[in-house]
């Protein structure tokens, strides 16, 4: 493969520790969370990614906060996020649970909390 | 399912800056607030939301935005539109992300993306200039997002529209829901996101097939 833009080299990192095939990527929507592993950060890891794990040693944030707070575009969000996730520095989940996807009930709490935002 | 009283007020206290989540955050949903340059995304975002109003710098040509590495992303001089966006913790688990999408059809890449997912849309419109807010409204069904539509009152909104008038201007369908706010008041904003909500709530009820 040839023809990237850019210096990243042709080989990437998770590929050069070992030929391990790319564990297979969540898709990270804007509100998908993410969270630390809590896994020391290996030396020499780009800045970028360092910066995005730090956010999270707080706490969990979603794709478009940490992008707010790094002051970075989501698509590079995603970038750096799919990255610590093949390192396993980083956890992510969907924005509703899986069991509670298909929950008939979810419009019927957003409603019922707005009006319990007017009532105090 | 009884609700514990909330204890957010109105306007809500925004002690900290931590914009971490909540560790009860459970279901994470998002509604758009969209609107042409002007109307009160912004303000209606910032009357209800828990944390200061974030935003994100987009580069408009989803094609650059795909180069898979950061420096060129930076380093390129593209367009960015802000996209700002507030969140509000409701009890049981609840987080509403409110979007605030500026609502042109040069950002309909942009549109796709924050879409993805919403439960649907507030549009606001501003009386005294409707048709600044048809391209969002093309957009909202194009998308095929359900959606409201909000009139944000300008003091020097012209008053002698009735609704049906209104209504006609913007072609909406008889169910589409339509109300007047003030996007500076919280709990008309909160409203104004409560007839989107129960319109979305009425569209999946049996009854009235
Ligand atoms: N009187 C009145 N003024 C409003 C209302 N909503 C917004 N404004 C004012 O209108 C101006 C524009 O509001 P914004 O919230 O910045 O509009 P926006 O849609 O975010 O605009 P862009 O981000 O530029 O697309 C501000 O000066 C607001 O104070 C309203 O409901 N009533
Ligand atoms: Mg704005």
């Amino acid at each position: 493969m040839t023809g990237r833009r850019g210096g990243r080299p042709l080989v990437p990192a998770y590929l050069s520790t070992g030929g391990v095939a790319r564990p297979s990527r969540p898709h990270l929507e804007r509100l998908s969370v993410l969270m630390g592993t809590r896994t020391p950060a290996p030396a020499g890891l780009p800045a970028a990614q360092l910066a995005l794990l730090d956010a999270l040693d707080e706490g969990s944030l979603t794709v478009v906060e940490a992008a707010a707070l790094l002051r970075l575009p989501v698509s590079a969000v995603r970038v750096l996020a799919a990255e610590l996730i093949d390192r396993e520095l980083v956890q992510s989940r969907p924005p509703i649970p899986p069991a509670g996807r298909f929950d008939p009930d979810l419009l019927k709490r957003v409603a019922d909390g707005l009006r319990a935002l007017k009532h105090t | 399912m009884a609700f514990a009283p909330s204890n957010t007020p109105s306007a809500p206290p925004r002690p900290t800056e931590d914009i971490h989540l909540p560790d009860t955050a459970r279901d994470l949903v998002k509604i758009l607030v969209a609107g042409p340059f002007g109307v009160g995304k912004t303000t209606l975002i910032d009357s209800v939301s828990e944390i200061r109003p974030l935003h994100t710098e987009e580069p408009l040509s989803e094609a650059s935005a795909e180069v898979d590495d950061l420096a060129g992303v930076r380093d390129k001089t593209t367009t960015t539109v802000a996209v700002d966006f507030g969140r509000i913790s409701l009890p049981g688990g609840v987080v509403l992300y409110l979007f605030g999408t500026p609502g042109q059809e040069r950002f309909r890449a942009l549109w796709d993306d924050i879409a993805y997912g919403a439960l649907g849309a507030l549009v606001l419109v501003d009386s005294r200039r409707i048709d600044a807010s048809f391209d969002v409204l093309g957009l909202v069904e194009e998308t095929g997002l359900p959606y409201a539509v909000a009139f944000n009152a300008f003091p020097d909104a012209p008053r002698h529209h009735t609704e049906e008038q209104l209504r006609a201007a913007l072609d909406l369908e008889a169910c589409t829901p339509m109300v007047t706010c003030d996007a500076r008041e919280a709990d008309s904003s909160v409203d104004a996101l409560l007839a989107l909500v129960q319109h979305l709530i009425d569209r999946h009820a049996p009854e009235g097939r």
